[in-house]
């Protein structure tokens, strides 16, 4: 594979992810509109009943919507993901994976491009709800904007990688609504996006608080959220680069003609 | 033409393939020479689709060997996808985005560089899509979508044109100009086409005939050929008398 190639193939990925993206306006619209309601109104009507402890990483007093903040960021990042992987099981259907997986690249390449380009859309989205946030005044260091990056872009890659492992194992269109209850609503609720773990475990919900911490989305929350106060949480970032490495081999491994978990639509003749 | 020194632009030896208990493909021979027009005829679920999908690596094949321009597919598959042009049965145009973007993506993806960018209006202008070239793939006709896939397929200058069942869905004119402009390449520039079709009078237009029916070449030579063969009246009777009655030892339905 020669360098100038992977970059040329890198960039048309990229770029028709991007246009789609802005094609689509009202994408990026209800991309901010889902947590900008939760932070406008369920982190407002909750302002006075969860009183935030100081705790790491804070070293002061937060309010809630100021701790709910990287945990919306996550959910920022895990909407988009799944979003990529509907896009990329809608190609499937229209036959454009076919293209790309016949074009002369390696196919773990090209399904690295996918990722990135899915990403970028990511990080984009990410940024516009900082800017929400600050205009909610929520009170978000300015120096999280830059240490937050690496997290933001890891966090991404990981829910990225997991959206491209759904969409190696999801068949048809149909199905993708259903897959993605059994994936969105459980990982953002057994985390620490809305509530510190130990609050779980204090309030008895042991089963809940164990889920919770063995969820990976905990750990991508976390990592932001410590990013933000430019601080590293050292096991959130192990947890969150190991699960992208799985995802993104078993989804390798998903679009392996080899294997053949996925199929593409066989056609008669 | 298939001299010592040029190898074939296509070379499949004893290739298989099953999905489950159904055997799609069962040891299928075929060599195609450069400038060489070949029509796969065969009847729905014949294993012609199979047979496109081993060929462009979208499916590993059980067993046998396929070369394209002496490059094995199976060891170098870069290097062999990179030879082959594609026209997929099922249409594979970005509808969203017009015709020189779509092609524009494939020069990227391809690796061509400025030249495939600069190639890509002047495939569709030979194609008489100048035009077209810059509304929406949605707005075009059936007939211009399959000539912006054909102009695609061609931006990779390639060795081995591979084109399943391209007409599906057209009218009669567009279809004889698809396939007029596809002749006009094999001629001028020695592109070795694999046209599949279960449409005889695509057939009778053929340098050569592979009659395919599940999964295995019941009948290979040019379209007199076949019908001096089977004593038929024409190629259209020469294939029902070929396709009508299961292929021997096979227990299988092929194919789906």
């Amino acid at each position: 594979m020669r360098a100038g190639h992977a970059a040329q193939a890198l960039f048309a990925i990229c770029q028709r992810e991007v246009r789609r993206f802005v094609q689509q306006r009202s994408r990026l619209l209800s991309a901010l509109v889902r947590p900008t309601l939760w932070l406008a109104v369920f982190a407002a009507g909750f302002q006075n009943v969860f009183g935030m402890s100081v705790v790491e990483p804070y070293d002061r007093f937060v309010t809630y919507q100021e701790y709910v903040a990287p945990g919306l960021l996550g959910m920022v990042l895990l909407f988009n993901g799944m979003q990529s992987s509907l896009a990329m099981v809608y190609d499937r259907e229209m036959g454009m994976m076919r293209l790309l997986l016949t074009a002369p690249l390696p196919r773990v390449y090209l399904l690295a491009c996918k990722l990135l380009a899915g990403t970028v859309l990511s990080m984009l989205q990410a940024y516009a709800f900082l800017a929400v946030c600050a205009w909610f005044g929520v009170g978000l260091p300015w120096g999280g904007w830059l240490s937050a990056l690496p997290a933001l872009l890891l966090c991404g890659l990981m829910l990225g990688a997991l959206g491209l492992l759904l969409a190696a194992t999801i068949r048809q269109l149909e199905n993708f609504a259903g897959a993605m209850n059994f994936v969105i609503f459980p990982m953002f609720f057994l985390s620490s996006a809305l509530y510190p773990l130990w609050k779980l475990q204090e309030s008895g919900a042991t089963w809940v608080w164990w889920l919770a911490r063995f969820n990976p989305f905990t750990h991508a929350v976390e990592l932001i959220r410590y990013a933000l106060y430019g601080r590293l949480n050292g096991e959130a970032l192990t947890v969150v680069a190991a699960a992208t490495l799985l995802f993104f081999i078993a989804a390798a491994l998903g679009f392996d003609p080899q294997r053949g978990l996925v199929r593409l639509r066989r056609q008669a003749g | 033409m298939n001299g010592d020194a040029v190898p074939p632009s296509l070379r499949v030896v004893r290739l298989s393939k099953r999905y489950g208990a159904l055997r799609a493909l069962d040891g299928l021979d075929l060599s195609i020479a450069p400038g060489e027009f070949v029509a796969l005829l065969g009847p729905n679920g014949a294993g012609k689709s199979t047979l496109f999908q081993l060929l462009t690596a979208l499916f590993v094949a059980d067993a046998g060997v396929i070369e394209v321009d002496g490059v094995s597919l199976a060891q170098r598959p870069s290097a062999a996808l990179a030879r082959i042009g594609v026209v997929f049965q099922q249409p594979t145009l970005d509808l969203d985005t017009d015709a020189l973007a779509n092609l524009r993506f494939h020069a990227r993806l391809h690796g061509l560089g400025h030249a495939g960018l600069q190639r890509a209006p002047v495939l569709l202008a030979e194609l008489g899509l100048s035009e077209q070239a810059a509304r929406p793939c949605r707005l075009l006709s059936g007939g211009n979508r399959r000539k912006v896939e054909l102009a695609r397929a061609l931006l990779t200058q390639p060795r081995l044109l591979l084109m399943d069942e391209p007409t599906v869905g057209l009218d009669p004119l567009s279809r004889r100009q698809l396939l007029d402009s596809v002749r006009r390449r094999c001629a001028d520039d020695g592109l070795a086409v694999l046209w599949a079709t279960h449409l005889v009078d695509e057939a009778e237009a053929a340098d050569r005939v592979l009659v395919l029916h599940r999964g295995r070449c019941r009948a290979e030579g040019s379209p007199a050929a076949i019908v001096a063969a089977q004593q038929a009246p024409d190629l259209q009777s020469a294939f029902v008398a070929l396709t009508r009655e299961p292929a021997p030892g096979r227990a299988e339905e092929a194919d789906a």
